[in-house]
């Protein structure tokens, strides 16, 4: 198994007030990973940090076996890409333009899109049916396409792991389904490894087979959505009480708060 | 609609040479024709055949009063088109402006502490007052880049609160010097912040075209990377920006451009806001297309203006700044109705 991510001690804080306090994981290839956590646990933050956007911490992050800190954001984007929750554009760029953009960290030095590059763009919007979005305004959009064209954009860059934060947030329950579909799918047919910070513990639990629940800055349970959803579990890091029930599809367990 | 008459320029296949040669190259086309046409048309009549023959005055008005001007006017025109293009992108706003920052104040306040002090020589083919006016830019252009550094990124908003801040300070600074000047100086004053083209002189031209188009040809090079930064700093960095060295570079090169045009023609509003928008409009927001287009499209929009300027109200020069506003702002307005919701 390939190691991705191997992280020691991490810590981090925007202010002297720590936001990440030591964290330690290792993340291998292919694996889908959710991230849970009340607000303010620092999901987000360690995901930045994982991403690359965020620098200055302490601790070890390796990715593939290379300290991160040594990487350039080109480098990265090549191999690894960010979906943020969501995504202002301040110009009028069309959907092809945007996905186009994800090819940018494999056409350092030239000007023009190379026919690889539409290659790209083409499968990447195929994947998340956006492929007749292509000529919209982004603003045009509905929320769905939106984050379906920003994984898209991610996937333009053919990376090896996805990070994704909260990318569901804003999305209605059919969109919420749809977007995870293409995750697992990538998961299963092409290995990426998926790592995504989501409140929604019952779409974690019914598409991760990794979760890891964080509390104030640390980890503090991490294992398959079964192991880490007990209402005790729920009570220590949620504060809520919760029932843990089978799903009728057999697809692993949800949650039903009863408080 | 409006919208599918031009999107046949829009890019939903990508950039290729084909498409960039079929949108930048009607733009320097039209520049061209301008450049062709322009020198001809004055108060005083001139034949190309008495130009060629060398026949006096026709050839001392256009070697020495009409073509430098037109030229020059090209050059402005071309170059605070293109930081305008840069501002808004940095700062990802579209009223951005090249002035936005505090350069016109800053360049101001050299041109004027110059008159006030009667620097009225020439060193080295420059007038003093524009190496005054340019000292003033260049110290403007640093002094917002370091109150507006954080941690070597430029935020946006404290980039804006210090040009803001500072085009306060030297507009009082302005205002007394005035004050304190005589009524002389404080016309001359008033009229170089007013901004025209006819100061400039061939010396002008040598020294601004090859910089102003070193630029063009640099920004080219990195105009694919200005795209994701519409989207935010972390958005673009996720994409492989490198975001600090990106914006370092067009808050530089926005800002000399416009210190450089500024030092010999003065502040020229509205070039630098409208050329922009309307490319965007028509070409779309790419900025591999829309810097090179609305570097010609600027070039010819200000030389239009500044013929107008020296025609109109002949022998009466008109300020230019007061043609690109009022040609400028109903065109402005027009697009604005028309394409009310789309603009940015």
């Amino acid at each position: 198994m390939t190691q991705v991510f191997h992280i020691e001690q991490l810590r981090f804080g925007y202010t002297s007030t720590p936001v990440l306090r030591g964290v330690s994981a290792g993340f291998t290839r292919g694996e889908f990973v959710a991230i849970v956590g009340p607000n303010g646990a620092g999901k987000s933050t360690l995901l930045k940090v994982l991403a690359g956007l965020i620098r200055g911490y302490s601790g070890i992050v390796d990715f593939a076996g290379e300290p991160l800190s040594k990487l350039n954001s080109s480098r990265l984007a090549k191999r690894l890409a960010f979906v943020p929750q969501e995504t202002h554009m301040v110009f009028p760029f069309t959907v092809g333009e945007i996905v186009l953009m994800g090819r940018l960290p494999h056409r350092t030095g030239t000007v023009f899109d190379t026919p690889r590059d539409l290659e790209g763009t083409r499968e990447a919007m195929e994947l998340t049916d956006t492929a007749a979005l292509a000529a919209k305004t982004f603003t045009e959009l509905s929320g769905g396409e939106r984050q379906r064209v920003v994984l898209a954009c991610a996937l333009a860059q053919i990376p090896d792991v996805l990070l994704l934060d909260e990318p569901t947030v804003y999305l209605d329950l059919k969109h919420q389904g749809q977007f995870y579909d293409i995750l697992e799918r990538l998961n299963t047919e092409r290995q990426m490894t998926i790592i995504s910070v989501t409140h929604d513990i019952n779409l974690a639990a019914r598409y991760a087979r990794r979760m890891i629940a964080m509390h104030s800055g640390n980890f503090v349970a991490d294992g398959t959505p079964d192991e880490v959803l007990t209402p005790q579990n729920l009570y220590d890091i949620f504060e809520i009480t919760a029932a843990v029930l089978e799903r009728p599809d057999g697809k692993g367990r949800y949650i039903v708060p009863t408080s | 609609m409006a919208k599918d008459a031009t999107s046949f320029l829009r890019a939903d296949r990508g950039l290729s040479p084909a498409r960039f040669l079929a949108v930048v190259g009607p733009c320097a086309v039209l520049c061209l024709i301008v450049l062709l046409v322009t020198p001809w048309i004055g108060s005083t009549g001139i034949t190309w055949r008495n130009v060629v023959n060398g026949v006096s005055p026709d050839r001392e008005i256009f070697v020495v009063a009409r073509l430098p001007r037109i030229l020059f006017g090209a050059v402005a025109g071309g170059a605070l088109a293109m930081a305008g293009v840069l501002f808004q992108a940095i700062l990802r706003n579209s009223l951005a402006d090249p002035f936005i920052l505090g350069i016109s104040t800053g360049s101001s306040f050299g041109a004027v502490v110059a008159i006030w002090l009667r620097l009225e020589t020439v060193i080295w083919g420059i007038p003093l007052i524009s190496l005054a006016a340019f000292i003033g830019a260049f110290f403007t252009i640093l002094l917002v880049f370091f109150i507006a550094r954080t941690g070597g990124a430029l935020p946006t908003f404290t980039l804006l609160l210090a040009g803001v801040t500072l085009n306060f300070i030297f507009g009082a600074l302005i205002m007394f010097i005035h004050y304190a000047a005589n009524f002389n100086q404080g016309y001359l004053m008033t009229r170089w912040m007013m901004g025209a083209l006819n100061t400039a002189d061939m010396n002008a031209v040598f020294r601004a075209a090859p910089f102003v188009i070193g630029c063009l040809i640099a920004l080219i090079g990195i105009a694919g990377q200005l795209n994701p930064l519409a989207a935010g700093e972390e958005w673009a960095s996720a994409r492989g920006v490198n975001v600090r060295r990106i914006k370092n570079a067009a808050y530089f090169i926005g800002s000399i451009l416009t210190g450089a045009i500024t030092a010999f023609s003065g502040p020229i509003g509205f070039v630098g806001l409208i050329v922009p928008h309307t490319i965007r409009l028509i070409a779309g927001p790419d900025h591999r297309v829309l810097i090179p287009a609305s570097f010609f499209i600027g070039s010819a929009f200000l030389v239009l203006c500044d013929t107008a300027a020296r025609t109109l109200l002949a022998p009466t020069e008109i300020p230019v700044g007061v043609i690109t506003s009022l040609l400028g702002g109903p065109f402005f307005i027009f697009l604005l109705r028309k394409k009310r919701g789309e603009l940015w």
